[in-house]
């Protein structure tokens, strides 16, 4: 199910040099703003919960994951070159398998790692707060990284697309319309999150069986059709 | 030895149809697919090469499906016409990443870049190399599993003369070696110095095929059409009838011009600047046409 030369060859895609940037900016950002409000306002545990919540979770989570999910099949399938993984007697969803798995893996690395350390620098892990949304993270960059994924094996604007959900959706919708957030992997995070956290600072709308078993279906549902996908992808020809 | 056939293969998209119900059967040896731009050919390899379902028909590899049938490829090595292919890596790192995906390590990957020569470059990103170093690499990477047929989708499309020739040696190679190679060219010259076989496809359908002595013939020996301008257009027509070289002569009075037929291309050619000359007139205009790539073509259909 896993094939090591198709991973090899998706983490240096990925991690390419412009792509590590964007990558790299954001967890950047979320350190110096937990190295400034620490050292403007002193540890606070609502503080370091509202960092965490409203900029780590629900924005550098969802864009790393736009990014390292899309990232990891968009681009060969745009310029052809997935020609070269198509044309082995390799299976598809094997293909698939394993570049979910190296998105999932950066995905983790550029939000779960930041996460946690702006977490310890805020307020030191008061109430397991750190710890809570870094698992939220870890998560979070499952399901995100397969939704992704498959976007980027559907669309050519899978970028495009992609930071749509994560901003619009998940944000600016979650937000006004209630029921919009049932379906929101960031609130399936936090339910998980929530779990793991002491006291009431993190809180979800959705209850944790639920949210298990939604976080499960998207990410098997995801990975299972972005493989019939490839195996039925067309590449046009120049004509 | 393997057999590539399409049976009655039809393809199109939306209400356009690529490809016109096409049944041929590629054999060993180096074939030629000949046809001008859009006839058809990229959609025919891609069909050929399992990246795209026929809309109707049937493309099997020595009875084989090809379409979504990964176990397939390894006996088809395919050398894609688009440019894009890991341009971060080394040409070593790419063939070798081939080579794997094959089941295959490092040795398979290092006689693949020494069939195509490459091995002085092989430590260079991809990045840096020329289109034929390109080309070359992309070879390599189909070749490295030693594949018993050969799919190249306008292989010699922006390689400089020399290039162009090393690879048409490969490919030769390769059909001595008793591979099955196709490669598609909309160049009548590059086909018919490389293949032994051609099929031709014009607009989608497969106009002919056969043996290139006899299609080369079907092309050149087709009446060609020229339009002359020149000091005394009458004097000129005079003249040129008299030779058995033209067939046919109209004075286009609105254009100002002769329109000739000509039947003997060689000796036409060499005869229209000598009658101008001998008859003291100057030669204003001397355009071709019909020398466009289609209208050759679609001599062919009609024959």
């Amino acid at each position: 199910m896993y094939d090591p030369t198709v991973a090899r060859l998706t983490y240096r895609a990925l991690l390419g040099r412009r792509r590590a940037l964007i990558l790299g900016a954001l967890p950047l950002l979320l350190l110096v703003i937990a190295v400034a409000v620490r050292g403007l306002s002193g540890a606070d545990d609502q503080t370091a919960a509202d960092v965490l919540g409203g900029f780590a979770l629900a924005t550098m989570v969802p864009i790393i994951g736009v990014i390292a999910g899309t990232g990891a099949i968009g681009p060969e399938i745009d310029d052809g070159s997935v020609v070269y993984l198509l044309s082995k007697p390799v299976k598809r969803p094997t293909i698939i398998f394993t570049k979910l798995i190296v998105a999932i893996a950066v995905t983790m690395v550029f939000s779960a790692v930041p996460t946690m350390i702006a977490g310890l620098v805020l307020n030191g892990n008061g109430q397991q707060i750190a710890v809570a949304y870094t698992v939220a993270a870890l998560v979070g960059s499952i399901a995100y990284a397969a939704l992704f994924l498959l976007l980027g094996t559907v669309s050519r604007h899978a970028v495009v697309f992609g930071l749509v959900y994560a901003l619009i959706w998940e944000a600016l919708f979650g937000s006004l319309v209630p029921g919009a957030r049932t379906l929101s992997v960031q609130q399936w995070s936090l339910a998980v999150a929530q779990k793991v956290a002491d006291g009431n600072l993190v809180t979800s709308d959705v209850g944790l069986p639920t949210a298990t078993v939604l976080l499960v279906a998207v990410t098997v549902l995801a990975t299972w059709y972005a493989g019939q996908k490839l195996r039925s992808l067309t590449l046009a020809g120049e004509e | 030895m393997s057999t590539l056939s399409l049976d009655h293969v039809s393809r199109w998209f939306g209400n356009v149809v690529a490809v016109n119900d096409i049944t041929m059967t590629i054999g060993p040896g180096v074939t030629g697919l000949l046809g001008p731009n859009g006839a058809g050919k990229s959609t025919l390899i891609n069909m050929m090469g399992g990246f795209l379902a026929p809309s109707t028909g049937t493309v099997t590899l020595d009875g084989q499906p090809v379409w979504r049938n990964e176990a397939i490829y390894r006996h088809i090595g395919i050398v894609p016409e688009r440019e894009a292919m890991y341009d971060f890596l080394t040409g070593r790192e790419f063939v070798l990443a081939n080579a794997e995906l094959h089941g295959l390590g490092a040795e398979a990957a290092r006689k693949a870049l020494a069939t195509v020569e490459m091995e002085y470059a092989q430590d260079r990103r991809i990045a840096t190399y020329s289109k034929g170093m390109r080309q070359r690499v992309k070879m390599a990477s189909a070749l490295v599993h030693d594949p018993s047929l050969l799919l190249l989708d306008e292989p010699f499309n922006g390689m400089d003369p020399r290039q162009r020739m090393q690879l048409m040696d490969l490919l030769r190679r390769m059909g001595d070696e008793g591979r099955t190679v196709l490669f598609s060219s909309h160049i009548l010259e590059e086909v018919e110095q490389l293949a032994w076989h051609i099929e031709v496809v014009v607009a989608g359908r497969h106009a002919a095929s056969g043996d290139y002595r006899r299609i080369r013939r079907l092309m050149t020996d087709r009446p060609h059409r020229y339009l002359v301008r020149s000091s005394d257009d009458r004097a000129l027509a005079a003249a040129l009838i008299a030779d058995p070289s033209t067939s046919g002569i109209e004075v286009d009075l609105a254009e100002g011009a002769l329109r000739v037929q000509a039947v003997d291309f060689g000796r036409f050619t060499a005869l229209l600047p000598r009658v101008a000359r001998d008859h003291g007139i100057r030669l204003l205009t001397v355009s071709p046409s019909d020398e466009s790539l289609e209208s050759v073509f679609s001599y062919l259909v009609a024959a």
